[in-house]
């Protein structure tokens, strides 16, 4: 049966896309700068109900931005600067839809700000790893959502015409926060004073002109006249210092043409199964069926056949599909079925081309997947069994998961293993910075470099001994343990289980992405369901009601 | 006491030599607003003696003192309405409670934002007007240029006097932000778009000082119910100057048409511009164009900003105390919608609508003057009546922009539209010939230029051919 409705009734959401189809941006590349203008078609929303008015966006938006960051990276390596931008005269942009946001359910509202914010995250990733440099050119109005884009940028530009302002105006005007990093990077990343941020983020209508750059909300202020001239000269400047590797031809991405289910989706490596009554998904990921050839330009020919490349874009949009189209499914079990050797052989051949230009997008890909993967709010378990190939790469998965189960089962014909590779040491670093073996071990630092050096073959005893798996039920327990596992997970709060699992999940140091995240779903989360914004008086429900909002004044 | 802020000065009734926070403002403000002046002020008249009235207190005989002056010797002063008693709120969530006399926190950039926008727009015309009186069509048209234009300052002053005295740093920096702006530069425009446009005829002036004046009379109207008392009556005080403005426009227009009609008399083929005056379909064509933009100054037809003003009792409605419902939350409002290409009406609650129902009066109080207009084409005995457009016509802003409409108000295509274009509003070749009539300035005492008719009155009881301004070459 085609997936044409999701289980709560709507159409479901799709992720890939392609810039003929764009409704809302224009990708302009020319030679080695990439202008991306924001031009939000009022009628274009994801869902009707919100014309999204002076450039204001919602997750199809998003979707198509997230696009087009994706296909700056593959598509066109030449590139070594960004311009974001407006395509309209006299707006830039005026951030997150709000009527879009209150017709909103609660979860929807959540993984919304999650997606564009690991969208935002990756931009930045974009510049620091990617050696893309990024310049934000303000010319309007640019609120809320709009500035947080342009924070997310390595350099921010206005234009000193006596209206355009940056402005984060969501705690005054809207009784929520700034769901896409604002307040996080404000303070941590442009290190503006907390006390003017304070000013800053209590005035709706936000600064303009000199001030916006003496208090470092933006890089530079311009006047209209020369903006364009100085915006042009700049980027030059930019396109000097970047470190992009740009010997390589680029690769058109293919659309993926996967098959999707009312329960469930089927990709060449990847199938997403769901069990609706059961709130429970598995999701298998399946090891290349031939060996991987060595060698940059090899690795490059395979282009969208690459096995890393196509199983985690595939593994991506499932995960997007789950997020979003399932709101309702607690329980993502992850399997992988395969031979190991094929995947070691892929892990090897990428590490070994590491440095390539195009192999080092993918490797950064691979990253942002796993680092999606680390951010849905649903329990992941994983299981190790005969067939299966948690390995290098594969091993990841199991990894995140909050939980790993491991067969044992010696008298199998082949029994499951599970093993490590050069990629587990650090190719695939998580919010926090650390890789999953470090943040794993934190207890015993040095025990990662030693089990990546060993490179052994671990069955389940062995695997629970160093501290790779959780449990390793015999042959006689597993079903019954893995049965009552997801039975017990299956019947815990969810909003208790999602607190839980993302305070356990970033063991170790803070960085602004754990911030941003472990802030979107503690105090924005709290605050998005507080009577003061979305309560029937609320201020997010009454924006643009006739009558005013009304608070609750406890101090919480 | 400071060299610049006493009140011989600076007239006024808000007790200068004793605010220190005022005084110190106005010492940095003052000498600023003088090079402004005589930067961006009418051009090449700033030594001429005008015969002005200046307005030294609030006394109906204080407010209209005349003499002659140098218009930068001019002294603008400031003045408030005196307090009402015991006066309350008039509308909104705070309907009925002591009116501010104070800035209450909550709505304080809000004001501000009222404050600096309606500030803006004062400044603006001063410099969109600043090369008409090199064209001006006699000494009493002139006069009346520079007394619209003094009074726009004195506006100006009304406003930074609010800023200087109840919003501290920010209204200073606010204040001088007022004289940093200028109208149609490319780096710092005035704020609304209307005020950005040049006013290069003097049809254009007395469109302007009719239609685009006249949104200011109901912006101060609206203005002038505000709980905070100091805007409440600084707004009404400007009020009675906006009259006069108004006076300029339609009794302006008014005599073009009357020598329109007399040069048309005067032609075999009753054609006007043959004789050198403007014909009648090019005056509608401006009034098309100069309507259709005031109409946008209104702002948008559903505004949440609107309901927010009207609910926190910033600005109310023209005359609040005429309505019933001084809440207004159980009321809608229906307006006509685009929706799918067709015209549908469409309930909104009302106090998102505030701006239309502001919009509804003006229209209303618009169109008083067009018929006077057309009662003298009548009595002239001329086929002809001006209509005012429909206000879907060509807006800029609001929920009909983007839209074709004919004047009528019917949705048509781009295409239809610019094949009308230039029977709707003004042509090159229209702006070039009414150019041409103004080439020249008018400066015998009593003398008129061809394309306009004289007053019936001079100014305070003066002859027409009085030498109301002296210039001083």
């Amino acid at each position: 049966m085609a997936d044409t409705v999701t289980p709560h009734g709507q159409e479901p959401i799709r992720f890939e896309t392609h810039p003929s189809r764009y409704k809302h941006w224009k990708l302009a590349v020319d030679g080695a700068v990439a202008r991306l203008s924001m031009d939000i078609d009022e009628d274009g929303g994801l869902r009707p109900g919100y014309p999204l008015k002076l450039n204001s966006y919602d997750l199809g938006v998003d979707i198509e931005l997230a696009d087009a960051i994706q296909r700056l990276r593959f598509e066109h390596p030449a590139v070594k600067t960004l311009v974001v931008q407006s395509g309209k005269d006299r707006v830039f942009c005026s951030g997150a839809n709000i009527y879009m946001l209150g017709m909103s359910t609660h979860p929807f509202k959540v993984n919304f700000c999650k997606y564009t914010n690991e969208t935002r995250l990756g931009l930045e990733e974009l510049s620091a790893e990617g050696g893309v440099k990024t310049l934000c050119a303000v010319n309007g109005p640019c609120a809320g959502g709009g500035y947080e884009l342009a924070l997310a940028c390595d350099e921010i530009y206005l234009s000193d015409d006596g209206s355009s302002a940056v402005s984060l105006p969501e705690v005054p005007l809207l009784a929520v926060l700034p769901g896409t990093g604002g307040l996080t990077r404000l303070v941590d990343k442009r290190k503006v004073r907390r006390d003017l941020a304070d000013v800053f983020c209590t005035l709706a209508e936000g600064i303009r002109g000199p001030r916006a750059a003496q208090w470092n909300l933006v890089d530079k202020v311009v006047p209209r006249s020369k903006f364009v001239a100085t915006v042009d000269a700049h980027v030059q400047t930019l396109v000097a210092q970047s470190t992009r590797v740009s010997d390589w031809e680029g690769l058109v991405l293919e659309p993926l043409g996967a098959t999707y289910r009312s329960d469930g989706a089927d990709y060449r490596h990847v199938t997403l199964q769901i069990d609706q009554a059961a709130h429970v998904a598995r999701i298998t990921v399946r090891a290349p069926t031939t060996d991987t050839p060595t060698g940059a330009t090899a690795l490059r020919e395979q282009g969208n056949a690459l096995w890393a490349l196509r199983a985690f874009r595939e593994l991506d949009d499932a995960l997007l599909n789950l997020r979003f189209n399932h709101e309702t499914i607690g329980l993502l079990l992850l399997e992988t079925e395969g031979d190991p050797a094929k995947v070691l052989s892929s892990d090897a051949a990428m590490f070994a081309s590491r440095d390539d230009g195009f192999v080092h997008e993918v490797l950064l890909f691979q990253r942002r997947v796993l680092k999606r993967l680390d951010q849905s709010a649903r329990s992941i378990f994983a299981f190790v069994r005969e067939g299966s190939c948690f390995v290098g790469s594969l091993f990841e998965l199991s990894l995140a998961a909050d939980r790993t189960y491991h067969r044992d089962d010696p008298d199998a014909e082949s029994p499951a293993t599970v093993q490590l590779s050069a990629l587990n040491g650090g190719a695939f670093l998580m919010s926090n910075g650390l890789s999953r073996l470090q943040t794993r071990f934190l207890h015993d630092p040095e025990r990662p470099a030693k089990l990546l050096a060993e490179c052994s073959i671990y069955d389940a005893r062995a695997a629970e001994k160093v501290g790779l798996v959780t449990l390793a039920p015999d042959a006689i327990d597993w079903d019954d343990e893995v049965r009552l596992a997801i039975e017990e997970r299956a019947s815990i709060s969810p909003d208790a289980l999602t607190g839980m699992e993302a305070s356990l999940r970033y063991a170790g140091p803070e960085t602004l992405e754990t911030k941003i995240f472990g802030r979107l779903s503690a105090w924005q989360n709290w605050i998005f369901t507080r009577p003061n914004s979305t309560g029937p008086r609320g201020a997010l429900t009454m924006y643009g009601q006739p009558e005013r909002p009304e608070f609750d004044w406890r101090r919480t | 006491m400071s060299s610049i802020a006493t009140n011989e000065k600076i007239p006024n009734n808000v007790d200068l030599t004793s605010d220190k926070r005022l005084q110190r403002a106005l010492e940095e403000w003052q000498p600023r607003f003088v090079d402004w002046w005589k930067e961006m002020g009418p051009e090449g008249f700033q030594e001429d003696q005008i015969y002005l009235r200046t307005a030294v207190s609030v006394s109906p005989d204080g407010w209209a003192h005349f003499d002659y002056v140098k218009m930068p010797d001019y002294r603008w002063g400031i003045f408030l309405t005196d307090p009402i008693k015991d006066r309350t709120i008039g509308f909104g969530d705070h309907y009925g409670k002591p009116v501010w006399q104070q800035i209450p926190g909550e709505h304080r950039n809000a004001l501000r934002r009222l404050i600096v926008t309606q500030g803006d727009t004062e400044p603006a015309s001063v410099e969109q007007q600043r090369l008409l009186g090199l064209t001006c069509p006699s000494l009493y048209d002139l006069r009346n240029l520079f007394q619209v234009n003094v009074e726009e300052g004195r506006h100006l002053w009304a406003m930074v006097y609010l800023l200087h005295t109840y919003f501290g740093r920010d209204g200073r920096e606010e204040a001088d932000g007022l004289l940093d702006r200028r109208s149609g530069a490319d780096d710092k425009p005035r704020i609304l778009g209307a005020f950005n446009e040049p006013c290069q005829d003097w049809l254009s002036f007395f469109m302007f000082t009719y239609f685009t004046d006249r949104d200011g009379k109901y912006q101060l109207l609206a203005l002038s119910e505000s709980s905070f008392d100091p805007l409440a009556r600084t707004t009404r005080f400007m009020l009675t100057e906006e009259a006069h403005h108004m006076f300029v426009g339609e009794t302006g227009v008014l005599r073009v048409l009357d020598r329109t009609c007399e040069l048309m008399a005067q032609d075999p083929n009753q054609d006007a511009r043959a004789q050198g005056g403007i014909d009648l379909p090019t005056i509608q064509r401006y009034l098309n164009r100069w309507y259709s933009v005031s109409l946008d100054l209104f702002g948008g037809e559903v505004s949440s900003n609107a309901a927010n003003f009207f609910a926190g009792g910033l600005k109310g409605r023209a005359k609040e105390d005429r309505y019933e419902d001084h809440i207004a939350l159980d009321q809608t409002m229906t307006l006509t919608m685009v929706k799918d290409g067709r015209l549908v009406d469409e309930a909104v609650p009302m106090r998102n609508a505030m701006n239309e129902v502001l919009r509804g009066e003006y229209i209303e109080d618009s169109q008083r003057g067009v018929d006077k207009w057309n009662r003298l084409l009548a009595e002239r005995g001329v086929n002809f009546a001006l209509t005012l457009p429909s206000s879907r016509f060509h807006r800029q802003s609001g929920i009909y922009a983007g839209i074709h409409f004919d004047p009528a108000g019917k949705i048509i295509t781009e295409a239809e539209f610019n094949a009308h274009k230039n029977e709707w509003l003004p042509s090159p070749e229209d702006e070039a010939y009414v150019k041409s009539l103004m080439t020249k300035p008018v400066f015998e005492p009593g003398k008129m230029a061809n394309w306009i008719a004289p007053p019936k009155h001079g100014i305070k009881g003066r002859p027409i051919e009085f030498e109301y301004v002296k210039r001083s070459e």
